[in-house]
């Protein structure tokens, strides 16, 4: 199984590059998992990150992207909750990328 | 590693897809407990999956499948994951038609206190003509 290292810790991914044990996600695996897909983490990239992680908590599932920006513009405004915006922090598809550096598995759905 | 791969398939958002047109009733119908087999499981990802096509999907929970949406489940000691609040998650797919037989919960004791999400307790009969009525029932 592929691993990554981050500050001298080693973490496995799966083929994708997803991490396998979300317990294990911390900001610092965070950030080199947004270097690996090429994303430059800005408190606004932070806040959506964080928004996934947190529904993950509460659902035990990553959202398809449709309900992710329904949820977003639920917490975080309107402004915020539409496919434009999170399409602009994360060029290769919020859900995947996002979810990605949120530790979180692919979302179900995610075709 | 990914960038290629994530560049080829990202960018697909369900949002901007145009439904077909056709609206199917779909019922997707879970007789079995939660854990021990792997029909719960299977049927609730479909069942979100499904929610992407903009179907007319709802759940029916029978037998031992009133079980999987029960409140307070514990799967530390069989060592599988939890899986019971996604289905708190349905909600945000917009699939609110979960249906739940009043004789099933009756056998086992139960009553819609005990269920973690919002359900419609109908009597047998009423579930069958509710079945009836689909286009497509996929039992698990």
């Amino acid at each position: 199984m592929p691993t990554i290292e981050v500050g001298g810790k080693n973490y496995e991914t799966d083929e994708e590059g997803y991490l396998i044990n979300l317990g294990e996600w911390n900001e610092e695996v965070g950030a080199y998992l947004a270097i690996e897909e090429k994303v430059e983490m800005t408190p606004s990239h932070w806040e959506v990150v964080n928004f996934l992680r947190e529904y993950y908590n509460d659902y035990q599932i990553a959202p398809a992207i449709r309900v992710l920006t329904k949820a977003i513009g639920k917490k975080l405004g309107a402004e915020k909750g539409n496919s434009k915006y999170l399409y602009e922090l994360f060029p290769y598809g919020p859900a995947k990328q996002a979810c990605k550096i949120a530790g979180l598995p692919k979302p179900t759905g995610c075709i | 590693m990914g960038a290629e791969m994530t560049e080829a398939t990202g960018g697909i958002d369900f949002e901007d897809e145009e439904a077909s047109g056709v609206v199917k009733k779909f019922m997707f119908v879970n007789r079995k407990a939660p854990y021990g087999t792997i029909y719960a499981l299977e049927a609730l990802e479909v069942v979100l999956i499904s929610a992407a096509f903009d179907q007319d999907v709802s759940l029916a929970f029978l037998d031992d499948g009133v079980y999987q949406i029960i409140k307070g489940q514990h799967t530390k000691a069989i060592d599988v994951k939890n899986f019971s609040p996604t289905y708190r998650a349905l909600e945000g797919y917009d699939i609110e038609k979960l249906y739940v037989e009043k004789e099933s919960l009756d056998q086992r004791g139960l009553t819609e206190d005990d269920l973690l999400v919002d359900v419609q307790v109908m009597s047998s009969a009423e579930m069958a003509k509710m079945m009836s009525e689909q286009d497509i029932v996929i039992s698990f």
